[in-house]
């Protein structure tokens, strides 16, 4: 190993945690942006019908949190999209062709119309009809959600890549079908459990916030009526997530066989795989059942993936190629590449045939040739099991609380359930944790790879070395973290300084 | 007939135009610079704040667009310019995510950074974001020091090289010592400076600020036109990166003057410009009643900077040259995404008039009544 090469290393170390570090703060305060919209949307539709002022004044103090936490998550936003370019610049030529057009896309359709409604729904309160501003709205909210759409197309097509080929005269992926890209139903499904975990942070939040009124004895009529709001939109997006995931999880096993290993610790695998709430305490058949839904269903365990398995279904055996094998294959076909680029070169017809026909049969595992040892490919096993039962605890214990506080809120009787509105208070930092948590297990899970058995991280990053990534990386770490300790500051003070009555 | 060739142009222009845009909305970073300026007390300063507040955001979405439509049109730009002009792309990004947040949170009871920090970031946005992309721009003209080499991909490794390098360690920084990068630089936030002193001009009724507005329009008005007729000038003399048709870049005498002259069009885009943005800048300082001077002055920015980027990417040139390799100059067909793509991108690219209309709707909604101090106290959002 050289010394050059230690730096790249780690180099693509700082890369990947300055990465990291940008999409866990986006992911802040993003869910609240969407949750959020959908809560005022609703609230100033009641407005809309009502003509009742009560309304349009708790409307408007959603929107004045909504507007505090829309900004930083603009901010960190933009970092993102660059990030692709000046960090994962071989990323950006290898896939740009396909990956390029969903972000172009998500500026042109989604941020334009959520940057001009927004502005109709802080400043023209007063200067446009209720409708227009209603409509605004909903608009800034929609916009936001489509924003949602295409960039979780985006992470999705990394996640499990369709719709494309290597075309190894251009050196790329080139994209085919546009429609399998965009509809294929790894982004439906992934936007609908990203955007309903997004309502449910926002509705979460605005029921928290509630409750500490109703703690406080303050600002009860608003509080309640926030709440009622609030907690439905709670109960249903859970039950949206819950659903959601469960069809993440088929998903995954189908996908990214890997990663569900991971996030089970699973090293081998078989029928009827028992599913592990906690270390040492397991719960038998219940793996398969949600990866498969079948309680006799085959689930492969990181070694099993590693070294290939096989295994019955509707009576036919299935065998899947370990990895290792794939690695060697995946040399072949990097070999043909350069055959194929020096043939071309020297303008040689017959070994460019050659070398194209060779790379054909083994393009499947090109981006295997890339992966120096078999155990590379396991991601890094504790961290995405533990992220996993946070998100998933958290969720569970999220839905519990809602329907709690939803059907309490029903009967009238919240304001006397304190146990209830300090648990309603408190699953603020749960929905968070959840959303990050969830963030980990889609992000850490899929590593080596920044593109799923196509590109691995280390054939995708910039010739930038390790101290200017550093230095940028302390640079973003300490600008975010103060302004998130702003932000933070300043919606404790609106919230507290608020009166409505 | 829709050629590949042809999406590749139709997709420079597209690039061209927002770029156009996107300088013209600088007006926002232009009107920043100007906060304590203009600005005499806190009142006057808050005016300011509230003007541009109400626009930054589609600055902002510009600048986001301008890179994905990069990205999606022209990848290898993407990855060598991004990758390889490190610190450039990361000042620019640092600055304005800053600004983002600083019209939000400045006024807010909770802010322990104080209103003024937030101030200041406006105004090092105001010059930083300007100049930063001035001198970005100005590159896709004298050059930068990079190799494209495809096949670095064909290499196995602990780490796999890049395939575009960039060859020094100031990855983007060293620009900053070609004298023309920072003529152009500074002819943009100049520009920008004139464009948000016309912008206030319109939008801010006030006694007191209206005629410092005007001045100040005119003692930016005479840099930006020192600088950018000064780099116009360097551009009709220099020598430019030409493409044959197999794809070989080599450096031709009057290149760029050639290229206006050979195309008529753009040679007419950019004069009725720099009419417009003289117009627009002469008829406020001419006539005391006139506050519109933002409309011409905005449109002829838009036209100028669409044909600047034109002459640099059109008619047989390498729009991204490189200094070091010249044959590692990208153009617009070694560096575009596939057909497929581009057609499909072009089909998405429709519904930029439909943007350009509710923005406009919008716009004029929101615009209806000018800023006054009385408003002010009214309004319902206040940063």
């Amino acid at each position: 190993m050289t010394i050059l090469e230690v730096a790249s290393s780690q180099g693509l170390d700082w890369s990947r945690a300055q990465f990291a570090l940008t999409a866990c703060y986006h992911w802040l305060f993003v869910p609240l942006t969407l949750g959020l919209a959908l809560v005022m949307g609703i609230m100033e539709t009641i407005y809309y019908k009502t003509k009742d002022e009560f309304w349009k004044k708790t409307t408007q103090f959603w929107q004045k949190l909504f507007g505090i936490n829309f900004a930083i998550g603009v901010a960190t936003g933009i970092i993102l999209e660059f990030e692709f370019g000046t960090n994962w610049s071989n990323y950006s030529w290898f896939v740009g062709d396909i990956f390029g057009a969903p972000l172009a896309i998500e500026g042109i359709v989604a941020f334009f119309m959520e940057a001009t409604f927004i502005a109709v729904m802080f400043f023209g309160w007063n200067k446009v009809s209720r409708r227009f501003h209603l409509a605004s709205t909903w608009l800034t909210g929609l916009g936001a959600t489509l924003s949602a759409w295409w960039i979780l197309v985006a992470n999705s097509w990394m996640q499990h890549p369709v719709g494309m080929d290597f075309n190894p005269e251009t050196v790329r992926n080139e994209m085919m079908d546009f429609f399998a890209v965009a509809f294929s139903p790894a982004a439906v499904n992934k936007f609908c459990h990203t955007v309903t975990s997004g309502w449910m942070t926002g509705a979460v939040f605005v029921v928290g916030v509630s409750c500490w009124y109703l703690l406080r004895g303050r600002n009860k009529k608003m509080a309640l009526a926030s709440i009622k709001v609030g907690a439905t939109v709670g109960v249903v997006s859970a039950l949206l997530v819950l659903f959601t995931g469960d069809r993440s999880g088929i998903e995954m096993a189908e996908n990214q066989p890997m990663k569900l290993a991971a996030a089970e610790g699973l090293e081998k695998g078989g029928k009827g795989a028992a599913f592990s709430i906690v270390p040492g305490v397991e719960v038998p058949g219940v793996l398969s059942i949600l990866a498969t839904h079948d309680i006799n269903g085959y689930v492969p365990g990181t070694q099993d993936i590693i070294d290939g398995y096989s295994y019955e279904k509707d009576g036919k055996t299935i065998t899947v190629k370990g990895a290792k094998e794939r690695m060697e294959s995946g040399k072949i076909a990097l070999q043909a590449f350069k055959d194929f680029r020096e043939s071309a070169e020297k303008d040689d017809q017959k070994a460019k045939n050659e070398a194209r026909a060779t790379f054909e049969k083994h393009k499947a595992d090109f981006g295997y040739g890339y992966i120096e040892k078999a155990d590379d490919l396991i991601p890094p096993t504790g961290l995405v099991y533990w992220s996993f039962r946070v998100m998933v605890g958290c969720g569970s214990l999220l839905l519990l609380i809602l329907i709690g506080l939803w059907w309490q809120q029903r009967r009238g009787k919240l304001e006397q359930s304190k146990l209830l509105l300090h648990a309603g208070l408190w699953s603020i930092p749960l929905v968070y944790a959840a959303g990050q948590a969830g963030w980990i297990v889609a992000e850490v899970g899929r590593q080596p790879w920044a593109i799923q058995d196509l590109l691995p991280v280390n054939a995708a990053i910039s010739g930038i070395s390790a101290g200017a990534v550093q230095t940028t990386f302390f640079i973003f770490l300490a600008i975010f973290t103060v302004l998130l300790a702003c932000e933070v500051r300043i919606l404790c003070r609106a919230i507290k300084g608020h009166n409505a009555e | 007939m829709i050629t590949y060739t042809f999406l590749q142009q139709y997709w420079w222009f597209i690039v061209s135009l927002l770029a156009g845009i996107l300088v013209f909305l600088m007006f926002v970073q232009g009107a920043n610079s100007l906060i304590f300026r203009l600005g005499q007390n806190e009142a006057e300063r808050e005016l300011v704040v509230n003007a541009t507040g109400r626009k930054w955001e589609f600055t902002f979405t510009t600048l986001v667009t301008f890179g994905g439509a990069f990205f999606a049109a022209f990848p290898l730009f993407y990855s060598t310019s991004f990758g390889g002009a490190y610190w450039v792309w990361m000042a620019i990004l640092v600055t304005f995510v800053l600004q983002a947040v600083s019209y939000e949170y400045q006024s807010k009871d909770g802010n322990f950074l104080g209103k003024n920090f937030f101030r200041r970031t406006l105004v090092l946005n105001g010059f930083a974001g300007p100049f930063l992309v001035g001198a970005a721009v100005a590159t896709f003209f004298t050059g930068s020091d990079f190799c494209v080499e495809k096949n670095a991909i064909s290499e196995a490794g602990l780490i796999v090289p890049a395939i575009s390098t960039w060859g020094t360690a100031w990855h983007g920084l060293e620009a900053l010592a070609n004298p023309w990068n920072i003529v152009l630089g500074m002819a943009v936030v100049f520009l920008s400076r004139t464009l948000g002193g016309l912008y206030l001009l319109n939008q801010i009724n006030d006694d007191q600020l209206r005629p410092r507005c005007r001045r100040q329009v005119i003692s930016d008005a005479i840099p930006f036109l020192i600088f950018f007729l000064a780099f116009v000038g360097y551009l009709l003399c220099k020598d430019g990166f030409a493409v044959d048709e197999y794809g070989t870049v080599s450096l031709v005498g009057h290149k760029y003057l050639t290229n206006l002259l050979e195309m008529p069009v753009t040679l007419g885009i950019f004069l009725v410009g720099v009419v417009l943005v003289l117009l627009g800048i002469i008829r406020p300082i001419l006539n005391e009643k006139f506050t519109r001077g933002i409309w011409p002055a905005g449109i002829g920015t838009i036209l100028t900077v669409l044909s600047l980027f034109l002459v640099a990417g059109l008619n047989q040139t390498a729009y991204y040259p490189s200094v070091t390799n010249l044959q590692s100059s990208l153009t617009l067909s070694n560096s575009c995404s596939s057909e497929f793509t581009l057609t499909v991108m072009a089909w998405v690219s429709l519904f930029i008039p439909f943007v350009l209309a509710y923005i406009a709707h919008a716009w004029h909604a929101i615009d209806k009544k000018e800023i006054t101090k009385e408003e002010l106290k009214d309004a319902h959002h206040k940063y």
